[in-house]
């Protein structure tokens, strides 16, 4: 744990400060700018690109989400059936998963060459490429995420609450509104966190999907290590993506809630 | 209400697995076109007897078991440890590891790599990527043990030490027997994490150690193509299997 966690993060914590080496290595002297370098205007831009897609994927997954969680909790002897035909895709290969939606995507894709044939367009849509193909596949990449802490909290829930209130006069729902979705508060948290981390520090998705266009926080980082050589500004980077995480994460444990 | 949600379960219950059926269904096209002309399977053909393919793959496949052996054997010891003595830091440290998005672990594991290098006589191979896989396979083993451990009464391991086991006796044939389920199902799920890794590996790996999903990488960012759809098949069915055969072990 030591070795693979605490130092390689200590190495990024003092890259950071380095100035970029001729040859792109480190060199000294130590300086803040790489930090500053992030509020330029350019890299400001990606940064709040990152946060915009991250929450519009999150949200995304949260209301596409709730109800398939509360159609599992009320599946009575085949929850378990349910359950893992959610969870087995994540456990499939990620990147095979996008390159399927590349297939399915393109502008000689299946969707577009369907929509061809019937002569509903006259020309492909273009579907991939566009922030909109990055969004749809954080969905379906991340959608397992928001499920389950759901399903865990819609499945705790008391019953009673829920005869209660239809017992006092109200209708499905209003019972969903009022008393279904504030309980499961703790699962919607844990959810969106576990959604929107990974999210603002994908790589793949906008990658592929999303082209040379979408340029998001994750490819920003690959490309300081990679392309441009300019491992001081990747590591302050990569260590601002961290934080974000950490402080979710610890925002989420002060409240004594299990994430996993 | 019900109806709608039964509905509407259908409806992203395709949203999750279509995208790979047509895939699949597509692998087996004469055309390589995305027009259905009839079956064959000339794209698992050419699959089989692609060099770069099959190289990959060996790497892959040599990489995945490796990591796998170290990452479950201190996976398990962690979790064992954590069992035994709780410390709120390391599990923490545990599941932020979980959810650290790759691209950061990535970086910071070649900064390690490359900083190492300065005093080691080494380069960016295939030693490296095994150290990597490990690095992030051990929180998975560990996270699958603890939960296992949970239900571990350990009065078991006191009433073996009456009767006269050494501790490490005690451990291996009371604690290790009871643990073996989740362990293996812990390995399998070590394995297929190895296995499909891009982000991490592509990051640290050398020039001799290009691994399957590098290679699928490229020939996706090239484009479709109908090989590639015969590949995913075969490795998402693969996959599949393992995480079965895992899930089974972990609820037995």
């Amino acid at each position: 744990m030591l070795v693979t966690l605490v130092v390689p993060s200590a190495i990024i914590c003092v890259y950071s400060v380095l100035t970029r080496g001729a040859y792109g290595g480190v060199e000294r002297p130590f300086t803040f700018e790489n930090f500053a370098r992030m509020f330029d205007p350019l890299y400001g831009l990606i940064i709040l690109r990152s946060f915009w897609i991250a929450g519009v994927a999150t949200a995304l997954c949260l209301v596409l989400g709730f109800p398939l969680a509360l159609f599992i909790a009320r599946a009575g002897a085949r929850k378990n059936l349910f359950l893992a035909l959610v969870i087995l895709p994540f456990w499939t290969s990620f990147l095979i998963r996008i390159y399927a939606w590349m297939f399915l995507l393109r502008d000689t894709g299946l969707i577009n060459t369907v929509l061809l044939g019937l002569h509903v367009v006259r020309e492909p849509l273009p579907m991939l490429y566009n922030d909109g193909a990055v969004i749809l596949g954080l969905v379906y990449g991340f959608l397992p995420f928001t499920v389950l802490p759901l399903y865990a909290t819609l499945e705790r829930l008391d019953k009673n609450l829920l005869e209660a209130a239809a017992d006092l006069g109200s209708k499905p729902w209003d019972t969903l509104w009022r008393v279904t979705i504030p309980l499961s508060a703790p699962g919607i948290r844990a959810g969106a966190i576990l959604v929107f981390v990974p999210c603002l520090g994908t790589y793949l998705t906008s990658d592929l999907l999303g082209g040379s266009k979408t340029i998001l926080i994750g490819n920003l980082v690959q490309n300081q290590f990679t392309a441009s050589r300019d491992w001081p500004f990747g590591a302050a980077a990569s260590l601002a993506l961290m934080a974000v995480a950490m402080g979710l994460l610890f925002a989420a444990r002060r409240r004594g809630e299990e994430l996993l | 209400m019900r109806k709608g949600l039964a509905l509407y379960a259908v409806a992203a219950y395709a949203f999750l697995h279509l995208p790979l059926l047509i895939l699949a269904v597509f692998s087996f096209n004469v055309s390589k076109f995305t027009q259905w002309q009839g079956f064959s399977l000339a794209w698992y053909r050419a699959a089989f007897t692609d060099r770069e393919l099959l190289e990959s793959a060996g790497n892959s496949l040599i990489i995945a078991a490796g990591a796998t052996a170290i990452a479950t054997i201190i996976g398990t010891l962690a979790a064992y440890a954590l069992w035994k003595r709780a410390s709120p830091w390391l599990a923490g440290a545990m599941y932020l590891s979980l959810v650290t998005p790759e691209i950061v672990t990535g970086v910071s594991l070649l900064a390690l790599f490359q900083w190492s290098f300065r005093f080691l006589h080494l380069r960016l191979g295939m030693h490296t990527v095994i150290l990597a896989h490990v690095a992030f396979c051990v929180a998975y083993v560990a996270v699958v043990v603890m939960a296992r451990l949970r239900t571990f009464d350990p009065v078991l391991e006191e009433a073996a030490l009456d009767l006269g086991a050494t501790e490490f006796g005690a451990f291996r044939s009371v604690t290790l027997a009871y643990l073996a389920p989740a362990i293996a199902a812990a390995a399998m799920l070590a394995f297929t994490v190895s296995i499909d890794d891009y982000v991490i590996t592509s990051l640290v790996a050398g020039v001799d150690s290009q691994t399957l999903p590098m290679v699928i990488y490229g020939l996706a960012r090239r484009g479709v193509n109908p090989m590639l759809n015969a590949v995913s098949t075969v490795v998402v069915v693969g996959l599949g299997i393992l995480v079965m055969i895992s899930e089974r072990l972990r609820s037995a």
